[in-house]
């Protein structure tokens, strides 16, 4: 059962990978991207990784994604074209995409993934410890750096006074 | 067969568990529809559906094989897939959402397996609700997008905005109930509010050491915005953008947008009776003289059958003579039969439950009949200027005094 459900989900987060590059509109990719976040958020889910999982959902499918789609959305972008460029592209990406998916097959055949160890359940405890206890100076770090992201955009995006 | 169930009790509890569940949340929608009709009405000095069956009451009925019946155009130029996706999406996150809520403490029997009230019982429920109502989304901005017509689009894209920023505030104002029972499971929620403190019950409420009542307010206001409800119904402001993301859909497509406002509706009120009021816990203390509140839930079946009989043998027309009357009979036979020991605990918990969440959703078609529609600046500052900092206030002050009482 385990394995059907994630054969399953993993045919579905490759399909909308794939589905993602392919789709000429804009909406399309960004509703194939979202397929595979739900699809990992499963495969989380299959692992045990129950917290994980749900904040796949939220931050990736419901926030991230949202935001993408409003953007899209906001700026009436209409149909790709295809390009010289693009068409070149296709040319190089293809083999590449080959390149990498042989060496993906060699490394998993020669080194094996390894077996997943089993979470504690509920895995909310042994995450909050890692986050605000062993690695707290990081986390802190990395939400200031987001400030400061927060921030810089704003100030860009802000009308100068008196000018209307 | 009865062996093949033996072996998948659980896939079998869970088929009949989520039909049952089907049939009565549909059901609730459609008379939720009607019940909004009724209290808009009244409030607005009028009487609200009266023609078709006594009361109105199959104007639920009616309204559905219209919304069956009707042509379904397609409007030139859409986006197939997404038009028709927007729907789909919107109706099955608001169900699944509302798969998520427990409705009782007790169990039931079926197929020789103790199943809980409610489809299912996560650990971590409450951030699973979230992620499922963050999806939620999609359905209003795809619809308004995929329409190809400016008005949905300008809907679609302000209720997005809209859900997107206030869905911040009523994460945030939850973390407070989290703090103080330490577990996303919905069901240890409810439990962790049993018992008294200083002679009220201890629900997230009011209760010490750290009263939810900013909590609460910034719940309920960033939900009645969540879910695109007066006076925060933007995205479907009549006079400047026709019907909002759904203008360009009939028949079912909108019956399903329609149902799935509903039922997003039923699912913050749920959360709203767990998180802050206690969820199925009966505001009386179980021993001594106010055992008798037992007696409450069979009491109000009885009474309500009765003002049924009542009102129906003065009723106008002959049919309602009849129709209503026999409904006041099974209310009260439904009442008597709560009474009996087998079922009077079983009752307590749906009881309570269920009358805490009619009560909310009585505040939502109240607040909806009395409050004027807000500006579209002035929605997105109460959400970020007023409603995000007083949630993190919340969260401090939550955290302030358990660590204060905990030393």
């Amino acid at each position: 059962m385990t394995m059907l459900l994630f054969f399953a989900l993993a045919a579905i987060a490759v399909a909308g990978a794939v589905s993602l590059i392919l789709q000429r509109h804009p909406i399309h990719s960004a509703l194939s991207l979202i397929v595979v976040m739900v699809a990992l958020a499963g495969l989380y889910l299959l692992l045990g990784a129950e917290f994980i999982s749900a904040v796949q959902i939220i931050v990736y499918a419901g926030a991230i994604m949202v935001l993408f789609v409003f953007v899209i959305m906001l700026l009436n972008a209409g149909e790709e074209e295809r390009t010289n460029f693009s068409r070149m592209a296709a040319y190089v990406g293809l083999p590449l995409a080959a390149v990498l998916a042989a060496g993906l097959v060699y490394w998993t055949a020669h080194e094996g993934t390894g077996a997943a160890a089993p979470m504690q359940r509920p895995a909310t405890r042994p995450l909050a410890m890692l986050l605000f206890q062993d690695y707290l100076f990081p986390f802190e770090l990395t939400s200031i750096l987001i400030l400061v992201a927060i921030l810089g955009a704003v100030v860009l995006a802000r009308r100068e006074e008196g000018r209307e | 067969m009865s062996e093949f169930l033996a072996q998948h009790s659980l896939l079998a509890t869970s088929v009949v568990k989520t039909v049952i569940f089907l049939i009565l949340v549909l059901t609730a929608l459609a008379y939720l529809t009607w019940f909004e009709r009724k209290v808009v009405a009244h409030i607005q000095s009028r009487w609200g559906p009266y023609r078709v069956g006594p009361h109105g009451l199959l104007q639920p009925l009616a309204d559905g094989i219209k919304f069956i019946m009707k042509e379904d155009p397609m409007p030139a130029g859409v986006d197939k897939f997404v038009y028709l996706l927007a729907p789909l999406l919107a109706m099955s996150v608001a169900l699944t959402a509302l798969g998520l809520i427990p409705f009782g403490p007790g169990t039931i029997k079926l197929f020789g397996r103790e199943t809980s009230l409610g489809i299912s019982d996560l650990n971590l429920g409450l951030l699973f609700l979230f992620a499922i109502t963050s999806l939620g989304v999609y359905g209003v901005a795809l619809g308004g997008w995929a329409s190809n017509s400016k008005y949905p689009l300008l809907g679609g894209l302000r209720s997005s905005a809209q859900m997107v920023s206030y869905e911040l505030s009523l994460t945030l104002s939850v973390v407070g109930v989290l703090l103080i029972a330490g577990t996303f499971s919905l069901r240890e929620i409810i439990q962790s509010q049993g018992g008294w403190w200083h002679g009220i019950p201890r629900w997230n409420l009011l209760a010490g050491p750290a009263p939810q009542i900013l909590g609460f307010f910034c719940y309920f206001t960033a939900a009645v915005a969540e879910t695109n409800r007066a006076p925060f119904d933007l995205a479907e402001a009549e006079q400047e953008l026709v019907g909002g993301f759904h203008t360009e859909y009939s028949s079912m497509k909108f019956a399903m947008f329609f149902m799935s406002e509903y039922a997003n509706m039923i699912t913050v009120s749920c959360l709203a009776t767990i998180l802050f009021f206690g969820g199925w816990l009966s505001p009386f203390p179980a021993s001594g003289a106010w055992s008798a509140t037992r007696y409450i839930p069979a009491a109000v079946f009885v009474i309500c059958g009765l003002t049924l009989i009542w009102d129906g043998i003065r009723y106008t027309t002959s049919s309602g003579k009849i129709v209503l009357p026999v409904l006041g009979l099974v209310l009260g036979a439904v009442g008597a039969m709560t009474a009996m020991p087998f079922a009077i605990n079983i009752i307590q918990g749906p009881f309570w439950f269920l009358t805490k969440v009619l009560f909310f959703l009585f505040v939502y078609v109240w607040v909806r009949g009395t409050l004027p529609r807000l500006r579209y600046d002035q929605l997105m500052s109460i959400g970020w200027k007023l409603l995000l900092p007083v949630s993190l206030a919340n969260v401090l002050l939550t955290s302030l005094a358990l660590v204060v009482k905990n030393r």
